[in-house]
C-alpha cells in the first residue's frame, strides 16, 4: 500500500535528483556543443547549449594540424599504461605480504605507510629531490614516477581485501601443497582479488590520464607535453594565440585561420572523450571503490 | 604428508615475502620519507650552487619573512575559510542526496543518477577549467552572452572581478564532489537495519522523523570519520581548483590564493625557495597537529570512531 503522502515524497525526491543530474551533466553538453558550433555563431552568441549554426571546422582543423595533439595523445597513453602497470606491481607486491597475519613486523610497516597519509614532507623537498638529485626533469619518467606510483589509501584497501575477503584456509591449503608465496600470489590472490585489483586499476588509470601536476613541475620541453598540460598551455595562451606567433609555433599550430574559439573546446572534448566512452564500463568499479573507502577497517 | 610446514620452509617463505615488498618499500622511502627528512630546507637559505646540505642555516628567518607578508594572512584565511564552507556544504548536501537516492523506489534510476553525479569527479581539473571558461569567458562565455543579457544585466569581466569568486569556486567544488560524498554516505545508509524503519512506520513516524531519529544517528560514525579526515587537510587546498579555474589571474588573487597556489608560485615562478618551503612545512605541521587533536577528542568522546 502506498499512501498519498509517500507518493508525494517519491515524486519530490525523484524530481530533485533528476534536476541535480541535469545540472551535473549540462556542462559536458555545453563543452560538446561549443566544439561543434560554427566560429561565426560563437563569435556572435558565445558558447551555447544549442548553437545557431553547426560546423565541424574545429575538428577538421585539428585533423590537419594533428601532429602535436596526436603526439600528446600517444604520450598520455604511454604514461598511463606504464604508470598503471608499475603502480599495480608495486601495490600488489606490497599489499600481499602485509595481508599475511603470520608475517613479523607487518603492523609496523603498515603503520609507516599509513603515516604518510598523515604527514607530508611538502612540495619543496619533494620537488628538489626529484628535480635536482634524481634528475628526472624533462624525461618521460617525470610523468610516471613522482607521487603517483603508490597511493597509500589504495594500498591499505587492497591489503584489507586480501586479508578479509580471501579465505585464509585456501592459502594454507595451497601452502601445504607446497606452493611458495609467489605461487600463492599468482594462483590464489590474483584470481580471487580480481575485484579490488580491477577497482584500484581503474582509479590508477584515471589518475595518470588526468594528471597535469607532474608535467607542470617537471616538464618544460614541449616535446614531453602530455595531453592535459598541452590543453593547459593552450588555455593559458588563449590571449596570445592570435597575436604571439612564438607561442603558437611552440604549440605547433599555424597562426592563420585558427577557428580558435571552437578549436579550444574541440581539443578539450578529445581530452575527455576516452573517459566518457569508457565510463559506462568502469563506473560500477568506481562506485564500489568509493563505497569501499567509506567502510572503516 | 606433513601435517604442518616445517620451520625451515616457513622461514624461507617469509624471506620471499619480505623480498616481494622491497620495490614498494623503496618507493615509499624515496617518494615519501626522504622529503620528510628534507623539511630542514625551510630553515636554510638555499643556494643550488652549494647544494642543499652546504647552504647556509638561517633559523626561522624564512617563517618570519613569510608571516610578515600580507600574503600569509590572505592564504591562511582563504585556505581555512574555503575548507570550512566546502565541508559544511558537502556534508549537508551529500547526506541529503544520499538519503534521496536510498529512498527512491525506482532503484535503477537511483543507480543511474549516482553514476551521473560522480562523472565530474573523474575528469581532469584542466578540462574543468575549460568548462568554467565556456561559462566565464568575457567575450564568448555563456554568462556574458546569454544568461546576463536575459536578465538585462551588464557583462562582467569574470577573471578580473573578486566578488563572484567565492561563489564560483563553491559551485565548482560542489559540482565536483557531491556525487562522491553522496555515495560514501549512501553506502553507510544501505547498511542500516530495515527493521528499524518498519517499526517506526508502524508507530506512525513521518519520513522526516525517520531521517532525524534513525538515519542520521545510524550514519554518525561515517560523518565523524569524514569530519576527522577533513581536519587533517584544513590547511590544504585542491591545487587544481584554485590554480586552474581562476587561471592564476593576479587580479583576483586576494580571493583565490591558498597555501598550495602560494607554494607553487613561490617555488616555480618567483624562485623563492625558502618561503615556499616555510609555507609548505607550516601546512604539514599544522595539518598533522590538527588531526592528532581531532583524533584524541574523538577517542575521548567515542572510542570506536577514532582513526587510530
Amino acid at each position: 500500500m502506498i499512501t498519498k503522502q509517500e507518493r508525494r515524497y517519491q515524486h519530490g525526491i525523484t524530481a530533485t535528483i533528476m534536476i541535480l543530474v541535469v545540472l551535473t551533466l549540462s556542462p559536458f553538453v555545453l563543452l560538446l556543443m561549443s566544439s561543434i558550433s560554427s566560429e561565426s555563431s560563437l563569435i556572435r552568441n558565445g558558447y551555447q547549449f544549442w548553437p545557431q549554426t553547426f560546423s565541424l571546422d574545429a575538428y577538421k582543423y585539428i585533423l590537419r594540424n594533428s601532429d602535436t595533439i596526436l603526439k600528446a595523445y600517444g604520450l598520455t597513453i604511454a604514461t598511463t599504461a606504464v604508470g598503471t602497470l608499475m603502480s599495480l606491481f608495486l601495490t600488489i607486491t606490497l599489499a600481499y605480504p602485509l595481508s599475511r597475519k603470520s608475517l613479523k613486523g607487518r603492523n609496523v610497516i603498515t603503520f609507516l605507510i599509513f603515516f604518510t597519509m598523515l604527514f607530508h614532507g611538502g612540495v619543496v623537498p619533494s620537488y628538489i629531490l626529484w628535480a635536482r638529485y634524481l634528475r628526472i626533469k624533462n624525461t618521460f619518467w617525470a610523468l610516471v614516477l613522482p607521487n603517483l606510483l603508490i597511493n597509500p589509501f589504495h594500498l591499505i584497501l587492497m591489503k584489507n581485501y586480501f586479508e578479509h575477503s580471501i579465505p585464509n584456509e585456501i592459502m594454507e591449503a595451497a601452502e601445504l601443497d607446497g606452493a611458495g608465496p609467489v605461487g600463492i600470489l599468482s594462483y590464489v590472490v590474483l584470481p580471487m582479488g580480481k575485484p579490488i585489483i580491477a577497482t584500484v586499476a581503474m582509479f590508477t588509470i584515471l589518475t595518470y590520464w588526468n594528471d597535469w601536476t607532474n608535467a607542470l613541475y617537471f616538464v618544460s620541453d614541449s616535446k614531453l607535453w602530455s595531453l592535459q598540460i598541452l590543453l593547459q598551455n593552450i588555455l593559458n595562451n588563449v590571449q596570445f594565440l592570435s597575436k604571439n606567433s612564438q607561442v603558437t609555433s611552440q604549440i605547433g599550430m599555424s597562426v592563420t585561420n585558427i577557428p580558435s574559439v571552437s578549436v579550444r573546446m574541440a581539443i578539450a572534448v578529445l581530452g575527455v572523450l576516452p573517459i566518457l566512452i569508457l565510463f559506462p564500463f568502469f563506473q560500477k568499479y568506481i562506485v564500489k571503490g568509493i563505497s569501499l573507502g567509506a567502510v572503516k577497517e | 604428508m606433513p601435517e604442518k610446514l616445517n620451520k625451515r620452509s616457513i622461514k624461507k617463505n617469509h624471506l620471499v615475502l619480505y623480498l616481494l615488498m622491497v620495490p614498494g618499500l623503496l618507493y615509499i622511502l624515496v617518494n615519501n620519507y626522504l622529503p620528510m627528512a628534507g623539511v630542514f630546507i625551510a630553515f636554510k637559505k638555499i643556494n643550488y650552487a652549494l647544494g642543499i646540505f652546504k647552504s647556509q642555516w638561517v633559523g626561522f628567518r624564512n617563517f618570519k619573512f613569510l608571516f610578515a607578508t600580507p600574503d600569509a594572512w590572505i592564504i591562511t584565511r582563504n585556505t581555512v575559510v574555503y575548507n570550512v564552507v566546502f565541508l559544511i556544504m558537502e556534508t549537508v548536501f551529500g547526506i541529503a542526496v544520499a538519503i534521496m537516492l536510498a529512498d527512491m523506489r525506482n532503484q535503477r534510476l537511483a543507480r543511474f543518477s549516482q553514476s551521473a553525479l560522480i562523472l565530474p569527479d573523474l575528469i581532469s581539473m584542466v578540462i574543468c577549467s575549460y568548462i568554467a571558461f565556456a561559462f566565464l569567458s568575457q567575450e564568448n562565455g555563456m554568462l556574458n552572452n546569454t544568461i546576463l543579457p536575459f536578465f538585462g544585466l551588464q557583462p562582467v569581466s569574470w577573471y578580473a572581478e573578486k566578488g563572484p569568486w567565492p561563489v564560483i569556486l563553491s559551485v565548482v567544488y560542489l559540482w565536483l564532489n557531491i556525487g562522491t560524498t553522496a555515495i560514501i554516505y549512501l553506502s553507510s545508509i544501505v547498511g542500516i537495519n530495515k527493521a528499524l524503519y518498519e517499526s517506526a512506520e508502524l508507530d506512525g513516524a513521518t519520513r522526516w522523523q525517520q531521517i532525524t531519529r534513525i538515519t542520521i544517528p545510524c550514519i554518525k560514525p561515517t560523518i565523524v570519520t569524514m569530519l576527522l579526515l577533513s581536519t587533517g587537510t584544513l590547511f590544504y587546498s585542491n591545487f587544481g581548483l584554485f590554480y586552474l579555474i581562476p587561471q592564476n589571474s593576479g587580479m583576483i588573487h586576494d580571493v583565490t590564493a591558498t597555501y598550495d597556489t602560494y607554494v607553487y608560485n613561490a617555488l616555480m615562478k618567483s624562485n623563492n625557495i625558502g618561503m615556499a618551503a616555510a609555507a609548505g612545512l607550516f601546512q604539514s605541521v599544522v595539518g598533522f597537529i590538527l588531526v592528532l587533536i581531532a583524533n584524541k577528542i574523538t577517542a575521548k568522546v567515542d572510542e570506536d570512531n577514532a582513526l587510530f
